[in-house]
């Protein structure tokens, strides 16, 4: 049993999660962006609203 | 005469159980189905390699050295990564990831479904392996051979063979691993949780721009892994651009099948059994297990969590599609979703999170690699 690494590992675990997570969110931001840009702009050709 | 059969005289007891365990291999692709494309090439392979004096491994006959094709094959297609990162086209070019794209939140399931890979590490530590193995074994929580394959070959470790197999059995035991750690950390009455689907179309655009976006992002902030992220979302790019469908089908079908075959063949030579036949193999399965059991409890218990603050509740066994064995952990969702309630279908939210899970592994991938590589 090598406790000591197994304490050294430990904030990896802590770093890895959060790393996984800022990723993930960035990515689901930026999806929401995506579509946003997207979306039907509530007007018609004559620029007026629907 | 003698001479014809004095090879058997060079057999050794470890080779035969190596044989055996590559016959296990080959039934279970063909009886059982278990990842045929991949377990029948490795259990040929592991006969081949443990023959006395293979000619297919390196050998040395006379002072010479004379190189074997497997070993060739080896040094060509996956000491340089070039294998797991060509098959990550074909399976990018298979993953629709709409599902994902018209409910992007169903991608924290996928972040949260790689607990397993961490947790692991932190154990195979204090089971004794040092840092760089331990991070190896602990992808095999991945969910994803390309990934495992990837990731352990960077890190040079010595159970490459060991880990490979572990990953894809696993991943075809995930029908068998998922449902009764579900069971045990979920109430009926949560695993009766209806959730609405709305199908929204998702624009072309959007299709289109996610997988740059994903690789620039990705690459950003974990740049080990843009390489990875990168074939996988390339494959995609591919699959959705619109103008390259014969590019897109040879990917899925012709690409994936030949890179697939020679993997399975390739990964054989780290099955001799001086490099498989030892205690460390076993402990490696057991940590495989584990990570793949953790990486459920983390999906469910994410789920659970989001709950407590949530308005419209989720069903936590979403959670647990959050790993990246695709499809086969959403489909597990699904039916023990039916088996609830029969009219209780979950397959689009699991399929979400199960393509998210495709994503967050190999991020997680590169994580690894950041931080040990």
């Amino acid at each position: 049993m090598n406790t000591e690494l197994f304490l050294q590992t430990l904030p990896y675990m802590l770093k890895g999660m959060i790393g996984i997570f800022s990723v993930t969110i960035i990515i689901i931001l930026s999806i929401y962006w995506l579509n946003f840009l997207q979306r039907p702009s509530g007007k018609n050709k004559n620029g007026e609203k629907k | 005469m003698f001479s014809v059969f004095e090879n058997v005289l060079n057999l050794e007891w470890q080779q035969i159980v190596m044989w055996v365990i590559g016959g296990i291999l080959i039934f279970l692709a063909i009886k059982k189905d278990m990842e045929p494309a991949l377990l029948l090439p490795m259990g040929f392979g592991a006969i081949l390699v443990n023959l006395p004096k293979s000619g297919a491994v390196t050998q040395v006959y006379d002072g010479v050295k004379e190189i074997g094709i497997i070993d060739f094959l080896f040094d060509s297609g996956i000491s340089n990564e070039l294998f797991p990162l060509l098959l990550f086209i074909g399976i990018g070019a298979m993953i629709d990831f709409e599902p994902l794209l018209s409910n992007p939140k169903l991608m924290l399931f996928g972040a949260a479904a790689q607990f397993g890979i961490f947790f692991t590490l932190s154990i195979a530590a204090l089971l004794g392996f040092d840092i760089k193995d331990a991070a190896s074994i602990a992808i095999i929580g991945a969910a994803d051979g390309p990934t495992s394959i990837f990731v352990a070959n960077f890190l040079k470790s010595d159970y490459l063979g060991p880990i490979i197999v572990a990953a894809y059995s696993y991943m075809a035991l995930v029908p068998i691993v998922q449902p009764p750690v579900i069971r045990l950390i979920t109430t009926k009455k949560e695993r009766l949780i209806r959730m609405n689907y709305a199908e929204k179309k998702v624009p072309k655009l959007t299709k289109i721009l996610f997988p740059i976006v994903v690789t620039i992002v990705a690459g950003i902030i974990s740049p080990r892994s843009v390489s990875l992220i990168g074939f996988l979302m390339f494959g995609n790019l591919v699959r959705e651009c619109g103008v390259l469908n014969s590019l897109s089908e040879t990917a899925q079908k012709v690409l994936a099948n030949l890179i697939t075959l020679f993997l399975g063949i390739t990964v054989a030579s780290k099955m001799t059994a001086d490099a498989f036949l030892n205690p460390q193999t076993l402990m490696i399965l057991g940590l495989g297990l584990f990570a793949f059991v953790f990486d459920t409890v983390g999906g469910v218990l994410f789920a659970k969590i989001i709950n407590i603050f949530a308005k419209n509740k989720i069903n936590p066994m979403i959670g647990a599609a959050g790993i990246s064995a695709f499809p086969m952990s959403a489909r597990v969702v699904h039916k023990m979703g039916l088996q609830e309630d029969s009219s209780n279908f979950l397959l689009m939210h699991a399929v979400g999170a199960n393509v998210s899970g495709q994503i967050a592994s190999v991020v997680a991938g590169g994580l690894i690699l950041t931080f040990f590589g």
